[in-house]
């Protein structure tokens, strides 16, 4: 999970990275309050979206009063920014910057284990820096089992060649932000642009923090971080059901077992589309490993929910789910939903119990459902149907 | 011959009494897979009642660690089936242990807690397969894990794949040819054994005359194993990759299942393994359908 910079600036707080003072609003007069809470003074009004370059978009404006900060806060509050509205500012408080500097600390998938990276050279766009100046962006392979301690944070420091008189500051900082990364079990904290004030101090300016999800279990509080406003409403719904559900844009609703085989079924579905009108998966849906009756008749709900959806492929592999389970689902849906249920289903079972699956979907013989022997032929029969 | 698992395997089961864990080792017992106990502290002394695949009844000891398991039964390999808080700990003793091949099923593990389970296993002489995986089977001889063992049985071919429902569905596709080792790895962003590493061990077993490797989007393991695949690699590999019509930024399930940006996408994995020669299928049939030719030609 994501979070919005105001979020990553209260998480570096609460572990003691020294950060400005900053007010989230979402109206014009909120941030007019926040603008006196800071002081009255010059304060930065920021876009809060998840997507990078919001400075270029506008989305990032200097006010002088309270008047001026609920003003641009107007301009600012629903604009577009590469496709995310804008709901939300953050009122910050203004700094005198004399130094602008990088760090990152996060994931290594490929060598297994956390690297962090590290530059004199800050506040602009860092992939640009990695590319065309690689040597000006230190990078440290950190060891999970010790972490950032006082002689990896020396090392880093020196790696990207800070001046002495600020080497220990800013290893201060450094180690405060894997306290960050390690306590609330992210998989990335980044501050671009982490600045020098003209008074001498190290503070983190801008914060992008990455939660693992995995973790929720031993951090109650990150549930309240999640951004309800913008999940889709048949997201929304899924979620409430623990289902793993991505609405898509297009016409085939799909449901499988199984992350590798659903993405599969979206790639095939994609390809027979090709015959059919240019159809198109409309969600990602997937009823995990034993999966039972109530589960297949909840993910059907949520996608027979979708307008746009006019045919359903259905595509089970039973290793730990059974097909007469997934039957008995897709029965027991359709005559739950009764006369609401008008899309067609084609439904593809293999594996454990198939025999007893495909006979119980036989004898109920539903107008709406027809049996598919095999992936492609379920995929290319759905998109026919979605393209009638 | 196989990789990692055979018939003389002798298998424990950490968390042998949970729901999962017990439903599991009477499917691994089913399949002919030598079980000989498994491990809960809170009920350490107690037994548990299976059948095995000839329909015998089988009284199972539950140990109090995976120490006491190993030096009663003999066991060298463990399957983990505890919930994701209590995974860490549980991998982390069975390490020190000693045992030779720890396969971790459990799905939702912190991301941290696998890379310090890593970093600790470094230097030591276990090899983790997963988390967050179905397992290992070797058809006819051995099952660690969740992969269903009725698919089909023996054969030439080789199978490493992150997903398991792509591996069963895999392994379907290809049941008149029959399997020497299918593994799959995970799909978290870090896992212990990697495409690599089950192609160097397929690639050194004789039994395996082919290679199936299932990819998906997400990470750059396929990138790396197409590199390794072209110093390396002599046994002709059928590639299949997930995720063509993933949008990016959204993740899909897996935690590994990320697509961000140009690379980690299924049209650039694809691309690098078609350009050391591995043959890529646009469907798990026509991969599937590509090593039947392969087989043929051979």
């Amino acid at each position: 999970m994501d979070l919005f910079e105001y979020q990553a600036r209260d998480i570096f707080e609460k572990h003691g990275v020294p950060v400005l003072g900053g007010v989230v609003a979402t109206t014009p007069e909120e941030a007019r309050e926040g603008a006196e809470k800071l002081g009255g003074g010059t304060v930065v009004v920021k876009a809060q979206v998840k997507t990078g370059g919001r400075g270029k978009a506008g989305g990032v404006k200097l006010a002088h009063s309270p008047e001026e900060t609920a003003e641009k806060a107007g301009e600012i509050l629903g604009m577009d920014i590469k496709g995310h509205t804008v709901h939300r500012v953050m009122v910050a408080q203004g700094a005198k910057i004399a130094e602008e500097f990088y760090f990152s600390v996060l994931l290594d998938r490929s060598n297994r284990n956390y690297l962090a990276m590290c530059s004199v050279e800050g506040g602009m766009e860092i992939e640009q820096l990695a590319v065309e100046r690689p040597e000006a962006l230190a990078r440290i392979a950190v060891d999970p089992a010790v972490g950032i301690d006082e002689a990896k944070a020396a090392e880093i420091v020196d790696a990207a060649g800070f001046a002495d008189d600020i080497k220990g500051k800013v290893a201060d900082v450094i180690r405060g932000l894997w306290t960050v990364f390690k306590a609330e079990d992210a998989t990335l904290v980044e501050v671009n642009p982490l600045v020098k004030t003209e008074d001498g101090e190290i503070v983190a300016l801008d914060g992008k923090v990455t939660l693992d999800e995995n973790a929720g279990f031993r951090h109650a509080d990150h549930a309240e971080l999640e951004d309800s406003a913008a999940a889709d409403p048949l997201e929304a719904k899924a979620k409430e059901n623990d289902l793993n559900y991505v609405k898509l844009d297009g016409e085939v609703g799909i449901i499988g077992n199984g992350a590798g085989l659903v993405m599969s079924t979206l790639d095939v579905v994609a390809y027979a589309g090709e015959k059919h009108g240019g159809v198109k998966p409309a969600n990602f849906l997937d009823i995990g490993g034993g999966a039972n009756a109530k589960v297949m008749a909840n993910g059907l709900d949520v996608i027979l929910g979708d307008e746009q959806v006019k045919a359903v492929f259905v595509n089970v592999f039973g290793g730990i789910t059974a097909c007469d389970e997934v039957a008995n689902g897709i029965v027991g849906a359709l005559d739950l939903l009764g006369d609401h249920a008008t899309k067609p289903l084609v439904v593809r079972l293999d594996g454990n119990n198939v025999e007893l699956g495909r006979q119980i979907l036989a004898e109920r013989n539903h107008p709406l459902v027809t049996l598919a022997d095999t992936m492609d032929g379920g995929a290319d029969k759905a998109a026919q149907l979605a393209n009638a | 011959m196989s990789i990692y698992l055979n018939q003389d395997s002798k298998i424990i089961v950490q968390g042998i009494t949970g729901g999962m864990g017990a439903k599991h080792t009477a499917l691994m017992l089913d399949s002919g897979a030598t079980i000989v106990g498994g491990v809960n502290a809170r009920k350490a002394g107690t037994t548990v009642e299976h059948k095995d695949h000839e329909g015998n009844d089988v009284t199972l000891p539950v140990f109090g660690t995976v120490k006491e398991a190993m030096a009663e039964t003999g066991a060298d390999v463990s399957v983990v089936f505890v919930p994701p808080a209590f995974t860490k700990d549980a991998a982390i003793e069975a390490i020190d242990a000693g045992i030779s091949l720890l396969v971790v099923i459990t799905e939702g593990v912190p991301v941290q807690d696998t890379a310090e389970v890593w970093a600790y296993l470094q230097g030591k002489e276990t090899r983790m397969i997963g988390p967050n995986c179905p397992g290992i089977i070797t058809p006819g001889e051995s099952l660690a894990g969740i992969t269903p063992h009725t698919i089909t049985g023996k054969g030439p071919i080789g199978l490493v794949s992150k997903s398991g429902t792509l591996t069963y569905q895999m392994m379907y596709e290809l049941k008149d040819l029959g399997f020497s080792t299918a593994i799959g790895i995970g799909g978290d962003p870090i896992v212990g054994t990697t495409h690599i590493d089950a192609l160097e061990a397929f690639e050194n077993d004789p039994e395996t005359k082919a290679i199936v490797m299932i990819g998906e989007i997400g990470g750059d393991a396929e990138e790396r194993a197409a590199a390794y695949i072209k110093e390396h690699v002599t046994k002709p590999v059928v590639g299949y990759v997930a995720g063509f019509t993933a949008p990016e930024g959204k993740t899909m399930g897996h935690a590994g299942a990320i697509v961000s940006g140009s690379s980690g996408t299924a049209a650039a994995k694809k691309e690098a393994l078609e350009a050391v020669g591995v043959k890529v299928g646009k469907t798990p049939t026509e991969a599937a359908d590509l090593m039947r030719e392969i087989l043929r030609s051979l």
